[in-house]
């Protein structure tokens, strides 16, 4: 025979022992990315710019002294640079990513094709409002969607995000109570326990007093700790009250407590973050919502980008629409314009909340989203959203502790009672990263022990579900049993678990230069 | 000197007209690692019961309570750069100010060491 | 529907384990007179991508680009060239779709991306540390003066005549809400030295801006001794962050918070928004930053690492005592933002800047010589305000007709500011000699 016996082997080998470490720092496709201040260079470009010719002469001599001391990359290196950092991530588009609260859905690329058409991403936000009615024209449309959807007669759209919205809203009431000249006795706003960090931190930011109102035993608002609140009315500015709540749940209670509110002259404010459960089926202007923010970037797909941007219009009631912010979209029969001035038909506008017209990329996003769906499309959106949680609900409920009897929304809640002494909620979420899984919301909302959120969103597929169960199943049966190495997870990310401790104590925020050692040793 | 407790957790050890205060033990403990303290300023003056400084571990930012009425006349300033020494020695070197006293009668509503272990024990 | 996975059969095996017998189940806490029946009316059912592309075009090509002529309109937002491959970054996967840093261990990528994007800002700025973002220039704006107002606890603020005025009426909002005095200086060009003049011992802050509304740049260092002699910090604005190339940054004038809009650097017009807020202040004062922090720490096992610190300033955890109700930031944009900035290095940063104001130079020459024109900004970077003899918004009209968008009328900004003839006008390195000479004879025929 003409034996050919040059080649590779073909069978992997096992080897006796790990490999600790490897010389390079990096693991296989999980590479190693220093800093850029470690690899750049102080004299490096990636960009290639005209020489200048280097008058200063209108300057006024008010020049920089020192040089910018950063470092640059050529465009190899800094798409390297992000392209390894980026492999360090988990995101919504590798998988599941059941952040209770936070909705993380799907974010369709038609969305970002839109955003970057140059008649959208190339305009100036000052340009004459001649040259730029097809944005007016779509700002007017994504807001007919909105007040269609809440059945509310105004949005104000210029918010930056979820918190400014809720800014936004409260501001609106302050204004309304400015108006009956109550501003000054109606300072008490009524917060459940169990709302998000920035309700009581919005009203705080407008002036407000916080009052904390008692979850039951359900969940819900506990009516009878809302009653004794009101018992004294002639303080009372209004409720922020999210719905469905941070605990997964309908507010049953919602229409007595908007009308409790209204009666004792306050307004009411609906925290928006959880629309993705109800959009299509429930209209927040049915229940007697005064003022509602939209999180785009949760109900509506815009992409979260690794904490922002968002956009947060916020709708608003007859009662509240007059005082909404400039600027605004109107038509007539020239066109689109602008409201910008505190005048005319603004004339009880409360106010500027930023500089030009709000989130214009998102809006795009978000309408395209809104075109893509449909009103047949959105309202199955909701349905599938809850259809999921309830899903991931049944499958755990004998594994794990439901927070609550009965049906949730579009979110699950679980305590960590049925895991044992010394395992704690942390533990099993970090689990989940070593199984591939984004972790759910932990300790939140505060009202749960050991709280567990698990928000699926309607683009998981069943066989998703079921894999997650699957793992999810696996990691609480460790948690009950007390399994010790719940507590070294996660083994397989990136990082292992990370000292906040250190970081809080000794704050480093940002790289400096090492300390040559010649003076180091002086 | 005799020192006295609350049932939010400072103690004040009282010599004269001037209390030394802090967080106990068991606060120190229930707080996990502390990471920042913020102690009140001298010439500050506090109704008993009022927000005086405050005190953070990573995951949490709990007020601390005046246990008396007073005017203060000293800040530990060496937590700023050890916020540690609350865990390591909450009832000594982790003290968090010292203040003079407007009305001594206030410490009458304290427990002392033996109540204040027993609530603790309760909790 | 091409974004929901679900089938029929699927729908309905799930219904089964949860043993619900429709979705109607779920809702049952709802009350009957606010469940809909059916669908919404007077919105239109779920279309196909190429329907949902035609309708976005169609009203894209309604608007004129910057991109399609003669540009000059600045203001707060400038048109600059954005790297490719800037856009490219940003599209990623991992960093587009996913959430604020909450699990490091899975979020490496992002935290290490900020912790970049704050040392390049603290370097720009000259100042000791700056924040992980805020929404835009006019927010950070106001939360520099809400700080210095908990920082000094004291209830008045001094808004220089300079300030963009979309940044005044931000921080006059959040102020007067929460009881704290605003004086606004009256409309001035060259103005901000005026500041020095207001300040006493109950002003928590002064707010300047450099190069401000109208363009020019001042040296604050005046402003910000008259503020430090009175105990009251001096808050440094700026909304081209180009100009932190060229011009005396907020830390060489001894500012104690500088803010700014970042947009400039990485980021498209795109109409106003998503922009990105710049924050930065001495190292005294952090703990009483608003927004989010990266911080250096380490892992179990001793590796360096990233995570979020100094949250408890924060809402999540502060709640009704936070520095700020900010949750969502920016975390998108100031990626552009730091990528853009890795690419131009330090000092093609620099020469970035100094292209961009010899080209402002070259349009205030070619303005000048235009019969009736007066260059008002007696000191500027890459904008300018200049005056004619004729109304600014006709001005305007007419040279749009012309092809040209030459600029902002003061008075759309400044409506009480008798500058009624006055247009501010920017210019960028994408800006050309063709697109100057252009401007300059339409104004010529136009006035």
């Amino acid at each position: 025979m003409g034996m050919q016996t040059i080649g590779r082997p073909t069978t992997p080998v096992a080897v006796a022992g790990s490999n600790g470490g490897t010389i390079s720092g990096s693991k296989g496709l999980q590479q190693r990315e220093d800093l850029i201040f470690e690899v750049g260079a102080l004299d490096k470009t990636g960009v290639d710019l005209p020489t200048p010719k280097g008058r200063k002469d209108r300057l006024g001599g008010v020049a920089r002294k020192t040089d910018v001391a950063l470092p640059g990359l050529s465009e190899p290196e800094a798409v390297r640079h992000y392209v390894r950092l980026s492999q360090k991530n988990y995101a919504i588009d590798l998988g599941l990513f059941p952040l209770g609260s936070c909705t993380m859905k799907h974010n369709p690329r038609l969305n970002e094709k839109a955003a970057r058409m140059a008649g959208f991403a190339d305009i100036h936000p000052m340009q004459p409002q001649r040259t730029v009615q097809g944005a007016l024209e779509l700002i007017d449309e994504l807001a007919t969607w909105l007040k269609t959807l809440t059945g509310m007669p105004a949005v104000a759209m210029s918010p930056k995000a979820g918190a400014h919205g809720e800014l936004c809203g409260m501001l609106a009431i302050r204004q309304a109570l400015i108006a009956r000249g109550e501003a000054a006795t109606r300072k008490r706003v009524l917060v459940p326990a169990s709302a998000h960090g920035t309700n009581p931190a919005t009203a705080i930011q407008c002036g407000f007093i916080v009052d904390e109102i008692k979850a039951d035993a359900r969940g819900r608002v506990d009516m009878d700790d809302l009653k004794a609140k009101l018992e004294t009315t002639d303080d009372i500015a209004g409720i922020m009250l999210t719905n469905p709540n941070t605990c997964g749940l309908f507010e049953t209670d919602m229409k007595d407590i908007a009308d409790l509110i209204h009666e004792a002259g306050g307004y009411f404010y609906c925290d928006g973050a959880n629309f993705n459960a109800i959009v299509g089926r429930v209209r927040p202007g049915d229940l007697g919502v005064d003022a509602m923010h939209i999180n785009l970037h949760k109900t509506f797909s815009t992409p979260h980008g690794g904490g922002g941007p968002g956009s947060g219009p916020t709708v608003l009631s007859e009662a509240l629409a007059p005082f909404a912010p400039v600027p605004y979209v109107i038509k007539d029969e020239d066109g689109f314009h602008l409201v910008e001035d505190i005048e005319g038909e603004a004339a009880n506008a409360f106010g500027r909340m930023v500089a030009f017209h709000g989130q214009m990329g998102m809006f795009v996003r978000a309408l395209t989203y809104m075109l893509s769906h449909g009103a047949d499309g959105l309202k199955q959106v909701a349905e599938d959203a809850v259809l999921n949680a309830n899903y991931i609900q049944a499958r755990m409920k004998d594994i794990m502790t439901p927070a609550f009897d009965g049906y949730c929304m579009h979110e699950a809640l679980f305590s960590d009672a049925f895991a044992a002494e010394g395992v704690e909620t942390i533990d099993i979420a970090k689990a989940l990263i070593d199984e591939g899984y984004h972790p759910m919301t932990m300790y939140f909302p505060l009202v749960v022990h050991g709280a567990m959120l698990v928000e699926p969103t309607e683009t998981e597929s069943k066989q998703e579900l079921d894999r997650f169960c699957d793992a999810l199943t696996g990691v609480a049966n460790k948690a009950a049993a007390g399994d010790p190495s719940l507590k070294g997870a996660p083994y397989f990310a990136p990082k292992k678990r990370l000292d906040e401790t250190q970081a809080a104590r000794k704050p480093i925020l940002k790289w400096t230069p090492p300390v040559p050692e010649a003076i180091a040793a002086e | 000197m005799s020192t006295y407790f609350t049932e939010d957790h400072e103690w004040i050890t009282v010599d004269g007209e001037t209390g030394t205060i802090g967080i106990t033990t068991y606060a120190a403990e229930q707080l996990g690692d502390v990471v920042f303290v913020e102690v009140p300023e001298t010439g500050a003056s506090f109704g008993k019961g009022d927000d005086m400084a405050v005190v953070e571990s990573v995951k949490a930012a709990s007020d601390v309570y005046a246990p008396v009425a007073g005017e203060i006349t000293e800040g530990n300033e060496a937590l700023a750069d050890a916020p540690e020494t609350v865990n390591e020695d909450p009832e000594g070197k982790g003290w968090f100010c010292k203040l003079k006293l407007s009305d001594k009668a206030e410490l009458e509503g304290l427990m002392d060491a033996a109540a204040y272990k027993s609530y603790c024990e309760g909790l | 529907m091409r974004y929901l996975p679900l089938t029929p059969e699927d729908r309905s095996a799930m219904l089964n384990t949860i043993g619900a017998a429709s979705v109607d189940d779920f809702y049952q806490d709802v009350p009957q007179s606010a469940r809909l029946d059916g669908q919404i009316h007077g919105l239109p059912d779920h279309q196909g991508e190429l329907a949902v592309e035609r309708h976005m075009a169609r009203l894209a090509a309604k608007n004129t680009t910057a991109s399609d002529g003669p540009f000059f309109v600045g203001a707060g937002a400038y048109k600059h060239h954005v790297p490719a491959s800037v856009d490219m970054i940003i599209q990623r996967s991992e960093f587009l779709t996913t959430y604020t840093p909450y699990q490091p261990e899975i979020a490496q990528g992002t935290l290490q991306t900020l912790f970049e994007f704050q040392t390049q800002v603290a370097e720009m700025t000259a100042m000791d540390v700056a924040n992980a973002s805020m929404y835009d220039g006019s927010t950070a704006c106001a939360e520099a003066a809400v700080m210095a107002c908990r920082v000094t606890r004291r209830k008045k603020v001094v808004l220089s005549g300079g300030l963009h005025p979309h940044y005044a009426a931000a921080t006059r909002l959040l102020c007067e809400a929460q009881g704290i005095e605003v004086i606004e200086l009256p409309p001035a060009i060259d103005g901000e030295l005026e500041l020095a003049k207001h300040v006493d011992d109950a002003t928590a802050c002064i707010i300047g801006q450099s190069p401000n509304v109208f363009g020019t740049v001042t040296d604050l260092s005046p402003v910000a001794d008259a503020a430090h002699d009175k105990k009251a910090l001096l808050v440094s604005v700026f909304t081209e962050a180009v100009s932190l190339g060229l011009v005396t940054p907020p830390g060489e004038m001894g500012a104690d918070i500088a803010v700014g809009e970042g947009q400039s650097i990485g980021n498209p017009l795109t109409f106003g928004g998503p922009y990105v807020g710049l924050f930065a202040c001495t190292q005294k004062l952090v703990r009483q930053m608003p927004g989010r922090l990266c911080g250096e720490t380490v892992d179990a096992d001793g590796e360096r690492g990233f995570v979020l610190t100094l949250s408890t300033r924060e809402q999540h955890i502060r709640r009704d005592k936070a520095t700020s109700n900010i949750c969502t930031n920016s975390g998108l944009c100031a990626l552009a933002f730091t990528s853009h900035m890795t690419l131009l290095g330090g000092a093609g940063f620099e020469q970035l800047a100094q292209l961009n104001h010899e080209t402002a130079c070259d349009l205030a020459d070619a303005l000048e010589a235009v019969p009736g024109v007066k260059i008002l900004t007696p000191r500027f970077f890459n904008e300018f305000a200049f005056e004619t003899p004729v109304d600014a918004e006709a001005v305007l009209a007419m040279l749009e007709e012309r092809g040209v968008l030459g600029g902002v009328r003061a008075s759309r900004l400044v409506p009480d500011g008798d500058m009624g003839n006055v247009i501010i006008a920017a210019a960028t390195e994408c800006t050309t000699q063709d697109d100057i000479a252009a401007y300059a004879a339409a104004l010529k025929e136009v006035i």
